[in-house]
């Protein structure tokens, strides 16, 4: 493996390692790290749990971290909050942690996860009772203070739109994406579980990699490439193979047991990513550069509200089988101001689908189409209609041409009335004995939207804080 | 000779609200010359017009041989409340990859 040269931040050689008296004793033997580990198990709520536990259990971490919340995550967990003051934190919480508890006590290693989703204390104090119940004691540090529904006002206008937030429909909840400072202090703490809500997905990498080489979170070089790392560790199998495999021109092996990676970071900002050796997938180039430009709108210009990092001079390069080095990214200052995600509720759609195959099956669906349309189509503020197989992904010009041997209709309208989204579905199921031959496989859904937009806000406005609950 | 972008480069897609990101990425970094001069905002747009209402701003990335495309208005009503079936823009990597240089 190779080793990259290391270089000091913040502090001198001799006070590194030196042990003198004026670094607090549990600072001085962190200085001494020159690696660091740092596992990522989750990229989004739904994730597996497998490859978190043989990340836990053989990956010899310093840190597991897991991404579970997207956008609306933490919007549809706030309205659970809402029906119970207990409920509100990642629905995958119990499972996870469960699993992972025993592994990451017995190992040593700490976990960063956004897993309190809207309602981070209930979350911690349902870790005590998980670890109560397995027979362990566990420190959580809980962090606060993204949660900023009560400092926002309903004439605030939407980044997006440019619209007052009260013109999208009832607000529901407001969290701002917190940066490295939130965790920082829970970090500062002996915790072996730092639990949050809203927090930038890079900053969950990034925050570890200051506190154990007492980076200055103001050289946004450094905070640049620590967030180039996190950038790209924090959607968990997709640098691994996962998003990526196609078996004809992008064949990746053992997808089947996709493994998950970790990333050595080094003192002056290079990382190598790598994964467990038994587990399947692929690191290489290819899946790195995918996941570096994923979801990133400026490749120079990359807010999080640690830096805005600039991903234009990252250097990849191939190190051994299933192991890359990153090296390079940089960063310019700190944005004065942080993104808050503001949910709201948006209506309902409703869903309907239904087959057909064999000879006209495009035909038959169309006219199937057709005729949904016309019994309801007027009666919703959005309507759809969808040929699946032939048209749904990809529209109409793309697909010119081709006549697949079956199609499935999909219909959708979205409406603020319940009971007319349920329509829709009832509707497409109708269409057995009143719409077109051979119509089979009918299934209809309802769902509520929650729909989120985004608000700038000063960061001098947002008070991070934590609160630590012991077993 | 047309052929497929797909027979020569892959492609991610991601998003943020109404705007879809694409990738780019020569499987052999001899051709990145020849992506950049064929693969044009503008032939972007015009081949991913059913989707992409707004504006498609190209970023290219020498150092590390790679593309992005930047589509704006490209989700519908955005992500959170769009009715497509794939609200995300996901498989929209292979709609690029369709498109013949």
């Amino acid at each position: 493996m190779k080793c990259p040269r290391s270089r000091l931040y913040g502090i001198t050689q001799e006070d590194d390692y030196s042990g003198h008296s004026m670094w607090p004793k549990k600072l001085n033997y962190k200085h001494m790290k020159e690696k660091l580990r740092i596992g990522c198990g989750a990229g989004f709520s739904g994730d597996r749990l497998e490859p978190a536990l043989i990340l836990a259990e053989k990956g010899h971490l310093d840190y597991l971290v897991l991404e579970c919340l997207a956008e609306r995550t933490i919007a549809l967990a706030q309205k659970r909050k809402i029906q119970d003051p207990n409920a509100g934190y990642d629905e995958f919480l119990e499972r996870r942690v469960s699993g992972l508890l025993p592994l990451l006590l017995k190992n040593q290693t700490r976990l960063i996860t956004n897993m309190g989703a809207a309602n981070p204390l209930a979350g911690g104090k349902k870790i005590l009772e998980i670890a109560k119940r397995l027979g362990l004691k566990v420190k959580v540090a809980v962090v606060l203070g993204d949660d900023v529904f009560d400092k926002i006002t309903e004439e605030e206008l939407s980044f997006e739109g440019h619209k007052p937030l009260r013109s999208y429909g009832k607000l529901v909840s407001a969290n701002a994406y917190m940066g490295v400072d939130a965790l920082l202090p829970a970090l500062a703490t002996d915790a072996q579980i730092i639990l949050t809500g809203r927090v930038a997905d890079p900053s969950l990498f990034l925050a570890p990699m200051i506190h154990e080489f007492n980076w200055d979170i103001h050289d946004f070089d450094l905070m640049g490439k620590g967030t180039v790392i996190g950038h790209l560790m924090e959607c968990a199998g997709q640098i691994t193979g996962g998003y990526f495999a196609d078996p004809v021109n992008k064949p990746i092996p053992d997808l089947d047991r996709l493994g998950h990676p970790y990333v050595d970071v080094y003192r002056d900002g290079t990382g190598l990513i790598s994964k467990v050796e038994e587990t399947g997938g692929a690191i290489t180039v290819q899946t790195a550069k995918e996941q570096l430009l994923y979801e990133v709108i400026e490749p120079g210009t990359y807010y999080t509200p640690d830096v805005i990092a600039d991903f234009t001079s990252v250097k990849l390069s191939q190190q051994g089988q299933n192991q890359i080095e990153v090296s390079g990214g940089t960063g310019n200052s700190r944005p004065d101001s942080l993104k808050v995600s503001v949910g709201y509720e948006a209506g309902w759609i409703g869903e309907g689908e239904i087959s057909y195959a064999g000879g006209n099956a495009l035909d038959r669906a169309k006219l199937a189409g057709e005729i949904i349309e016309k019994r309801i189509g007027n009666r919703f503020n959005e309507f759809r209609i969808d040929y699946i197989g032939l048209s749904s992904l990809h529209g109409e010009t793309l697909s010119l041409g081709s006549s697949p041997y079956e199609i499935r209709l999909r219909v959708t309208g979205k409406t603020p009335d319940k009971a007319l989204a349920q329509l829709v579905g009832e509707e497409v199921e109708a269409l057995y004995t009143n719409g077109p031959a051979g119509g089979g496989g009918a299934r209809k859904l309802v769902k509520e939207v929650i729909g989120v937009i985004s608000i700038l806000m000063d960061r001098a406005l947002i008070n991070p804080s934590f609160q630590l609950l012991e077993s | 000779m047309r052929r497929k972008l797909a027979t020569i480069a892959h492609s991610r897609a991601g998003d943020k609200g109404n705007i879809l990101i694409l990738s780019l990425i020569p499987f052999e970094e001899k051709d990145f010359d020849l992506l950049v001069s064929a693969v044009t905002a503008e032939k972007v747009k015009n081949h991913l017009k059913d989707q992409v209402k707004g504006e498609v701003i190209r970023y290219v990335l020498p150092e590390l041989k790679a593309m992005q495309f930047t589509c704006f208005e490209a989700l519908g009503t955005g992500v959170t409340t769009s009715l497509a079936l794939d609200s995300h823009g996901k498989s929209m990597s292979y709609a690029l990859l369709e498109m013949e240089i």
